[in-house]
């Protein structure tokens, strides 16, 4: 495993870094994907460490992993969520982040619906900052396991024909996927109504097309966003039926894929709006193994950001 | 007192139509033909002179928002700046939509003020743009005109109705263009780099809108409309064409727009959000052309102090603006420089046309003036520090800037209010 690529103490997002930085990230993550399917799961690379996960905006997924993924590196984890935080009593995040840091804690894990929230954390503390998502902006963490599972099931990248398909325009995952996928020389097409896809996106080197039987017809990848209720703007389209209608994948337009479309979707899935339930349960479908592979990338992000002193291997 | 000889400057009074090197005397705190012989000498050789530049869109804050600015510093930044007027937006708290907000201004720019301070009034009460200020009294206790700056009315009816009302009392309408529907909670500029950033837009169109809506309704009731602090290329396009009319519309252009672009937003620094946001290349060009054949025939700051604290937070939850004044003429100057504008062209923008358009008897050297005057050395160089400022405020994205050019001396009504000392 080589860890010489990487030598930056945060993950802001996926945009800054370079093909060898990714190729660095996912490596790690192989390494650490064997260490989950032993018996004993916990290596002690981060022990000593504490790590907070500063949640100012709901997660399931993204939280559990996080925690999951410190605590099988043996690093101490405290959870914050908004609710239960001083922030609800008028506290700005720069003093809930200093004072964070005043006890010492090495590495915030940071979800925040304001796009830009971890770069200004980074810019105050010594502290790693790993940004978790930032609204619209960045969920390097969640690209990186899309790639992973790409890789890991496809066994390359580059060439790949990927479609994103739903709400790009509010969407931190395709941002990210958007950055990762176009670095490492995949063929990005996004598709969805033109109120969400805006043709701007096509100065980040993707193809943007409103017909998704055209989007998905020559797809090796489909990945699958949910409608962005708590960003959206109430005039981007008629009607959650009528996008279900135009844009879902329905079991029509899944049979018209090549037989070897792999479907992603990031979670949480909404059920008959831009996927078929049974789609999403179907063989082709690797939205569980994404969850799985995320452990392992999470895993790897806290090791070489926290500059862990154990390789995987050397843990056993 | 107040007698001053400012000798062998190249004065620059564009109401006279001088352009020479030449003395100029103050006696008894006004513009003279000879001088006093008490008079304090300012050697001015190398340097120009012009009359006291005017900003017309500054915040001063007061009252209600002392921690941000007051007016003893808004103003003490204007004269480090070179101005010797400016004009205050009613966004205070109380709003000045009411004679005792006035009253109150008035009485704090006599007690703390070293700059003349001329306030604006509210058009709608509370800038809800729901009902008209009253204006009539507003006029009579002594604004220059009205703005809802910071808002702007919606309603087109009412709009309408409010410069047909302001006309009666000659009274120029302000006015900040954005339509609330399009713009919604945009935080910058609407295209490349807010899809990138995964920021909310702030779409041009939202201000181009309203400056078509500002053109057909002072077109309608012939009466002056001053779009404020125009940003976009179409903006500036539907102006120039609206005066070829002979319409009673003016643009004003802010040292910012013209001087940066959205792509300084990329490090979601809060010190670049502003309202309206900065925009793209194109635009800025279009600023520049604008300014040069006098679309844009006033420059304004909007200098908008705004507590550290405040701005440092998330890019989404920083309020809008940023302080300006005492970086506005070395910003300026650039376009001299750049020769988009000449020296004349850009005294005039910061004098007799912000005095014209608002009556006001400022930003002339005539004999028996107020004796306002700025000294300038446009070629001197330094470096902006905000740790240096005036201002109660400290945010401003011109921090570490080397700037070309400064106001050496600052004369309000014959009195010396700022002395550059440095080197």
């Amino acid at each position: 495993m080589t860890t010489t690529s990487w030598n930056h103490k945060d993950l802001l997002g996926i945009q800054d870094l370079t093909v060898d930085e990714i190729n660095c990230l996912l490596d790690t993550a192989t390494a650490f994907k064997q260490v989950g399917e032993r018996a004993v799961k916990k290596v002690p690379s981060l022990r000593g460490k504490t790590m907070v996960n500063l949640f100012i905006e709901p997660s399931t997924r993204t939280r559990t992993s996080f925690e999951l993924a410190a605590k099988r590196l043996s690093a101490d984890v405290i959870n914050i969520t908004t609710s239960a935080s001083s922030i609800v009593k008028g506290e700005t995040l720069k003093d809930t982040a200093l004072n964070l840091q005043a006890l010492n804690t090495d590495i915030i894990v940071i979800r925040h619906s304001a796009a830009g929230a971890p770069h200004f954390l980074s810019r105050l503390l010594k502290a790693s900052v790993i940004n978790a998502g930032d609204g619209a902006h960045e969920h390097p963490t969640q690209a990186l396991l899309d790639a992973f599972t790409i890789r890991e099931k496809k066994g390359h990248i580059a060439g790949l024909n990927v479609t994103i398909l739903g709400d790009i325009l509010y969407s931190r995952v395709a941002r990210s996927n958007i950055w990762l996928l176009t670095k490492l020389g995949a063929h990005v097409t996004l598709a969805g109504p033109s109120t969400l896809v805006p043709r701007v996106f096509e100065e980040f080197g993707c193809r943007v097309t409103h017909d998704i039987d055209e989007a998905i017809r020559d797809a090796d990848v489909i990945n699958l966003l949910r409608i962005q209720h708590e960003r959206q703007r109430m005039t981007m389209f008629p009607s959650i039926g009528e996008y279900a209608a135009m844009f879902g994948l329905n079991k029509e337009r899944f049979a018209r894929t090549k037989p070897d479309a792999m479907i992603m979707h990031p979670g949480p899935i909404n059920r008959g709006i831009e996927i078929d339930s049974e789609i999403a349960d179907c063989g082709r479908s690797v939205i569980l193994e994404q969850v799985t592979n995320g452990l392992a990338v999470r895993m790897a992000v806290l090791f070489l950001c926290a500059g862990g002193k154990h390789s995987p291997e050397g843990a056993e | 007192m107040n007698s001053l000889i400012i000798k062998n400057g190249r004065v620059i009074d564009p109401a006279n139509n001088i352009d020479e090197v030449r003395d100029v005397f103050v006696v008894g705190g006004k513009i003279a033909t000879a001088a006093a012989q008490d008079a304090e000498v300012i050697e001015a050789a190398g340097r120009i002179v012009t009359p006291g530049l005017i900003d017309m869109h500054v915040h001063l804050r007061e009252p209600g928002r002392s921690d941000k600015e007051t007016f003893a510093t808004g103003t003490l930044c204007a004269a480090r700046g070179g101005f010797t007027s400016v004009v205050c937006m009613p966004n205070t708290t109380p709003v000045a939509d009411n004679t005792g907000t006035i009253a109150f201004m008035k009485q704090r720019a006599a007690e703390a003020a070293c700059v003349n301070v001329f306030p604006t009034g509210a058009i709608t009460k509370e800038l809800k743009g729901e009902e008209l200020a009253p204006i009539g009294s507003l006029e009579k206790a002594g604004v220059v005109a009205v703005t809802d700056d910071g808002h702007c009315v919606q309603n087109n009816e009412l709009m309408r109705r409010a410069v047909e009302y302001a006309k009666m009392f000659q009274l120029p309408v302000l006015d900040h263009c954005q339509d609330y529907n399009l713009v919604a909670d945009g935080v910058m500029n609407e295209g490349h780099w807010s899809a990138a950033l995964g920021l909310r837009g702030w779409p041009s169109i939202g201000e181009d809108v309203i400056v078509a809506r500002n053109i057909l309704i002072a077109e309608q009731v012939d009466w002056h409309i001053h779009c404020q602090h125009i940003s976009s290329a179409r903006s500036v396009e539907l102006i120039r064409q609206a005066k070829k009319r002979g319409i009673k519309i003016s643009g004003e252009a802010c040292p910012h727009h013209f001087t940066l672009t959205e792509e300084c937003v990329k490090i979601y620094d809060t010190n670049y959000k502003m309202n309206p946001p900065l925009r793209t290349e194109h635009d800025r060009d279009a600023l520049l052309a604008g300014l040069a054949d006098d679309t844009l025939e006033i420059i304004g700051s909007d200098h908008a102090p705004h507590c550290s604290y405040e701005k440092e937070v998330e890019f989404d939850f920083a309020p809008f603006g940023i302080i300006g004044l005492e970086t506005e003429l070395a910003l300026s100057l650039e376009l001299v420089r750049k020769k988009i504008l000449s020296l004349r062209a850009l005294v005039e923008k910061f004098t007799v046309n912000p005095a014209r358009l608002l009556r006001l008897q400022e930003g002339t050297l005539s004999v028996g003036a107020n004796a306002d005057i700025t000294v300038i050395d446009p070629e001197r160089e330094w470096t902006y520090d905000v740790a240096q400022t005036a201002s109660k405020s400290r945010n401003s994205p011109f921090h570490g800037w080397k700037l070309r050019g400064r106001a050496l001396t600052t004369v309000v009504k014959g009195n010396v209010v700022w002395r550059e000392t440095e080197k």
